[in-house]
Parts: structure tokens; sequence; C-alpha cells
């Protein structure tokens, strides 16, 4: 008994040590003082008040009816200066940062406007770097932004930009986009291996319990129904539902043979299962908060756009 | 007695479980897989950079042609760049260059003369109307800066993974499955002239550049 529970602290001791590690790893911030990036919730973001709102909701509707059509997003980002930094690195930061792109396709463009340092940039990620290249980015930033912008045409730049941007993504082959599920459970990316560790941990242990208060058979319904209710639940599938809920049901009537242990062992199992799901959640916590509010005109970022530095910038 | 074995038996048992429970644990605990991860991660980071600057050294040639049509370019400047560039693509790169510092450093030092040796050239290409109003050499110009972004970008990724990754090598649980497996910390990028850009640039009016 006591070498167990040494042990026991040991491993809680192990546990500490690693959550540690990993707390501090997750601490590190930024250390210089560059512009901090803003949340990312339309697709036209204005911090000069440049553009007036019914310029900002026509850009808005476009870009949204684009990423309706197409998939990709696009996103433009109005600031007064990039200073300290100059406008490519700032684009690049801004762009990582959100992600802008569907998930596993990365298809994002970012369009930067410094007013104040007269400056403008196509940022672009590297799946659209083939559609946009640097010399298109340019050339369309040299004969829209350019122009426009010396006559003080914000607007008129931005669309006509925009236009031009919407035409060369329009003839590259991308997967078509999702159709728009219906507002309510979709929970980002779910991982396949999340479910099948929970099942691993959970079941036993549940089973263990409902066997020991409800007994055999009955406990297994019930496992086998909290299964099933729960893998209907995250999926949204009925298969996938009743496939989870009979295989729950089998295991936990199986579990005939370890029966008399499994009701004595919850608490110490009961820890370690609890960490193997806690830590499948933050996989798919991680995810961004996607696809909520698709259908309400919101707009988050796919999380998908990965930007390696392609683009141009120029003046104006 | 008939009590006290069912009572070994139990301890027995959840000893197992706890070991079951326990080896996994203490596996990722101790960082081995970490290693290799971000052993994997890094070599990637560096094949990107590696990428970047072929792209870079690639549009060289094309660069030194479209410069060399403007009579009067300043020959010194260009040979310069064509040096750098002979000399930076002169060296061989191995996985092992990751591990060995010295190579390198001599690897890193061959590409920021490329580096300094080409934006000497687009500043004095600023002096030629001519060139400047060509459009090939303006296109020439875009994909340079562009693929410098590129390269900053690649950069400073292998510079956070190899953070990553010596961190993991430094610190305490996982400092000991690297001594016992010999993992060294990897070298990383580090800026060549850090005496020149850290003294106070001298500021003279008084006569022409």
């Amino acid at each position: 008994m006591r070498a167990a529970d040494r042990l026991r602290r040991w491993i809680l001791a192990g546990l500490l040590l690693v959550g540690g590690v990993v707390a501090t790893g997750a601490g590190q911030v930024w250390a210089q003082d560059v512009l901090p990036v803003p949340p990312l919730n339309a697709h036209v973001i204005d911090q000069t008040g440049t553009l007036d709102a019914s310029q900002t909701q026509a850009l808005e509707q476009k870009l949204a009816a684009f990423e309706r059509e197409k998939g990709s997003q696009i996103v433009v980002f109005m600031v007064a200066t990039t200073l300290p930094e100059d406008i490519s690195s700032f684009a690049n930061r801004v762009g990582n940062a959100w992600k802008i792109g569907r998930k596993a396709v990365g298809d994002g463009v970012l369009l930067i406007v410094a007013k104040n340092d007269r400056k403008a940039r196509i940022e672009v990620a590297k799946t659209l770097e083939g559609a946009i290249p640097d010399l298109a980015a340019k050339q369309i930033i040299d004969s829209a932004i350019t122009p426009n912008f010396r006559n003080g045409n914000y607007a008129l730049g931005l669309t006509a930009a925009i236009d031009q941007i919407t035409a060369r993504i329009a003839g590259e082959a991308l997967p078509a986009p999702a159709t728009q599920k219906p507002a309510g459970m979709y929970l980002g990316d779910f991982q396949w291996t999340d479910l099948a560790i929970f099942m691993f941990f959970a079941v036993p242990i549940a089973g263990g319990i409902a066997r020991s208060v409800f007994g055999r058979k009955l406990g297994s319904l019930v496992v086998g129904g909290g299964v099933g209710a729960l893998a209907m639940l995250v999926t949204a599938s009925l298969v996938v539902a009743g496939l989870a809920g009979i295989v729950a049901l089998i295991v936990t009537m199986m579990m005939g043979g370890l029966g008399g242990l499994g009701s004595g062992l919850p608490r110490r199992g009961g820890g370690s299962g609890y960490g193997g799901w806690g830590a499948g959640t933050g996989g798919f916590g991680g995810g961004s908060g996607g696809g909520f509010g698709s259908g309400g005109g919101g707009f988050s970022s796919g999380g998908g756009g990965d930007f390696g530095g392609g683009g141009a910038s120029g003046d104006w | 007695m008939d009590k006290r074995t069912t009572w070994t038996n139990w301890t027995m048992w959840a000893r197992g479980v706890v070991a079951v429970i326990a080896l996994p644990l203490l596996l990722t605990g101790c960082g081995y897989n970490d290693f290799q991860r971000l052993d994997e991660t890094t070599k990637s980071a560096w094949s990107e950079v590696l990428n970047q600057y072929q792209r870079r050294a690639d549009l060289v040639p094309n660069i030194v042609a479209t410069v060399k049509g403007e009579a009067a370019f300043e020959q010194d400047t260009l040979t310069k760049v064509v040096e750098a560039r002979a000399r930076a693509t002169a060296i061989q790169v191995t996985p092992e260059t990751l591990n060995n510092p010295e190579a390198f450093k001599k690897f890193q030092a061959a590409q920021g003369e490329l580096g300094s040796a080409l934006s000497r050239l687009m500043v004095v290409s600023e002096r030629y109307p001519d060139l400047k109003a060509n459009q090939g050499f303006r296109d020439l110009r875009v994909q340079l800066e562009g693929t410098e972004n590129r390269i900053t970008v690649a950069r400073n990724r292998y510079i956070q993974t190899v953070q990553e990754y010596n961190v993991l090598t430094r610190s305490f649980p996982s400092n000991l499955t690297a001594m016992v497996f010999s993992y060294a910390t990897k070298p990383n990028f580090a800026v060549e002239n850090e005496k020149a850009i850290s003294a106070p640039p001298t500021v003279d009016f008084t006569k022409k550049p």
C-alpha cells in the first residue's frame, strides 16, 4: 500500500512537472512592442475611418458573396501606420495570426492599407501564390490602388483591387465551398482519434461504475445509451451514434471477467482517463471557433491560411 | 491466508495498472518523441530556407543580364553580385550542415554577402532612369522583393523551430534524454554584422553621396 502510494505521488509529481513545462512554453509572449493584431470579425476592418458605412457594407457584401461562391477568404485591413515594422512583415504577421483561408485549403488573401504611410500590400497565402504571383499582386496595386488612392478614391481603389483579385482566384481550381451546415452542433474539426481515446478510457470506467450501480444488463444498456447520445451530440450522425452505442454496450457486457476489479478501480483509473479526454478537447478547442455563426452574416477565419511572404507591396 | 493472497493479488494488479498508465506518461515526459518531431520540423524548416535561397540565386542571372543591357552601369557593383552568387552556390549544403555550427556560419555568411550585394545593386540602379523604366527590370525587382520576403519568413520559422528544439535540449527532464542520445543544440541564424548595426550611423549632409 505504501509503495503504491509513493508511486502515485511520483506520478503526480511527474504530471505537474510536465504541466509546468507546457505552461512555460505557452507563456512566451511577443517581446518587441509592435502593433497588436486586432480580432478578426469582418471581411473589412477599417481602423482609419476612411470608408463610410455604405462603402464598408458594399465591400463586405462583395467579399462575403465571393466566399460563399468560391470559398476563398479575402480580408481588407486598413491601419494608420504599421510602424515600427515595415508593411511586409506586419502583413505577414497579421496574416499568420488570422490564418485567413479555409482549413486544409488555406486560400486566403490579405489586403493591407497603411494610410498614413501611404503604403499598401497584398499578402497572399501559399495556396494562392499560383493564382496571384508576386508580379500579379504588384500589377493589381499599380493599376487599381495607386492611381485611385492618389486621387483619394479609397473605396474605388479597393473595389477595383478586389475585383482583380477575385477574378484571378476564380480561375484557380480550388475545392468547392462546403455546403452550409445548419446552425448548431458543429465542433470545428472533430478528431476521430479523440473519440477513440475517449471510448478506450471512459467506456470501461463508466461501464465499471454503471455495472456496480445498476447491475450487468441495465448498466450495459445505460452506458451504451449514454455513449450513443454523446456520439450523436458530437458527430450529429445517427449511424456513428448507433455504432458507438452498440460498441460501448458490448464492451461493458464483455467486462465480465474484470467485473470485481472494475468496481474497485474507478478512482485511480478515472483520474488518468480524464487526462486523456482533456487532451483531446484541447485538440479541437485550438482549432479556432470557425464555422459558428456563418449563417448569421458573421465572419471568422477558416484558420487554414499559411502566409510565407508571397505578395507585393506598393505605395501611392 | 486466503484473504492475504487476494490482497497481494490486488496490489499486483494495481501496480500493473499503474505501470501501464505510467509507461506512456514517462515516455512522453522524457521528451523522446518531441525530439524526433522537432528534429524533423527543423529539417523541413531548413529545407524551406534553402528553397528560398535557391530561388534568389536563380533570379540573379536574369537580373545581371538585364542590368548589363544598361551600357554605363557600375561594373564593380555588378561583378560583386556575380561573385557573391558564385560563392554562395559553391557551398554544398548537407543535412550535417545543420548540426555543424562552423559550416552553418560559413553558409550564412555567403548568403548574407549575396543579399547585401543584391541590395547594393538595387540601390545603385535607382541612378539609372532607363533601367528604372525598363519593365523587365521592374518585374525582376518585384520578384526579388518577394523572394527576400520569403527568405525572411522562412528564416524566422527556422529560428522558431530551432529555438523550440534547443529549449527542449536544455530544459530539465528532457535534457537527460538529450544527454543519453547525445542530441546537441542546433546553430541558429544570427545577424552577421552585429557590430555595424549597433554603432550609431553617421549623418553628414555636407557633401553629395
